[in-house]
């Protein structure tokens, strides 16, 4: 196998999440480009064990990924549904971070 | 170009598609199911890399439980169901930066890498993953394992429907002191039968007059008050 192809795929699939997250408004949508650039990163950990011969190294790495992401895809939804409840809006750009405009 | 290289190809190919789907798609509910066949390709492709357990993880909490917990929050925050215009800002700066981070990445790897062959790896087998995690990384794992808890306890605390109204507070306050008064000669009368059976037992000369005077003027107060009580009463 040529090891280049996953890298490659790992580094696209991240050049989308960046795109994702600095092209939507909609906060459930920007998670799901976080989403993306987690699985890119996992992807390369898993083809590093490939490269690097030292077996499930970067398979531990990746699960520890998949923990990581499930623990900020829990509290960033609850964030956001919080916010929907108090604003009824869930698009960033709306996100004042000075707290003056309460309601 | 081996079968292995054709299916990294074809499952890579299905990854990228479905992800540009998931950043361009106009409607919040296709942009999920279009992420479940990103994350669905790249558990394949952790088939065929030899990483049997993180493909199993990733269709478990990834396609089983993220996309469900993000299709809940579609639902939950009433996002229109059908197309709608405004999800997406200016395209042009995330494009750059976007663009400029994954093309920039891949030539990095395509000079790093090249067409070099590598063996493919031994099929992985749960047990030898296993004993790499609780092996080397036992420490991590429950470091991890104690953020999930406390992410999730974080959620919870979050998600509070009386979070969002510090109003009400400035009321209760006046009104706290009165309760901590009160209970006070409760507890003052739970102290007097205890020097009275203090000073037949004589080796405690230390406490006695701490204890004793005290309770005593206490007592003496206490007494005096329902005497008069019970005077009126009789009387």
């Amino acid at each position: 196998m040529h090891a280049v192809i996953p890298y490659v795929t790992a580094a696209l699939l991240f050049g989308l999440g960046v795109y994702g997250v600095l092209r939507r408004r909609n906060a459930i949508l920007v998670l799901m480009a976080v989403e993306l650039m987690l699985n890119a990163v996992n992807l390369l950990l898993v083809t590093a064990d490939v490269t690097r011969n030292d077996a499930y190294r970067g398979g531990a790495f990746a699960l520890f990924v998949i923990v990581l992401a499930a623990a900020e895809v829990g509290v960033g939804l609850a964030i956001i549904l919080q916010y929907y409840r108090m604003r009824a809006a869930v698009h960033i750009d709306d996100v004042r971070l000075d707290g003056e405009n309460a309601g | 170009m081996t079968v292995a290289d054709a299916l990294l190809l074809a499952l890579g190919a299905i990854a990228v598609g479905s992800g540009t789907l998931v950043v361009t798609s106009s409607q919040i509910v296709r942009a999920g199911l279009y992420l479940v066949i990103s994350l669905g390709a790249m558990a394949g492709l952790y088939l065929v890399l030899g990483a049997e357990l993180v493909a199993w993880v990733q269709v478990l909490v990834y396609v089983g439980a993220v996309v469900v917990l993000l299709l809940f929050a579609v639902m939950l925050t009433r996002a229109p169901i059908g197309p709608s215009a405004d999800l997406d800002r200016p395209a042009w700066p995330a494009l750059i930066v976007g663009g400029g981070v994954g093309l920039g990445l891949a030539a990095l790897f395509v000079d790093a890498f090249r067409w070099v062959r590598y063996g493919m790896p031994a099929p992985g087998t749960t047990e030898r993953m296993g004993a790499e995690l609780f092996g080397n990384w036992v420490l991590p794992f429950e470091v991890l394992s104690i953020l999930l808890l406390s992410a999730l306890v974080g959620a919870i605390i979050l998600s509070r429907p009386d979070i969002g109204a510090p109003k009400p507070e400035a009321a209760p306050k006046p009104a706290a002191p009165k309760p901590e008064a009160a209970p006070k000669p409760e507890a003052q009368p739970q102290p007097q039968p205890q020097p009275q059976p203090q000073p037949q037992p004589q080796p405690q000369p230390q406490p006695q007059p701490e204890a004793a005077s005290k309770p005593a003027a206490v007592k003496q107060q206490l007494e005096k008050q329902p005497e008069p009580e019970n005077q009126e009463d009789g009387t």
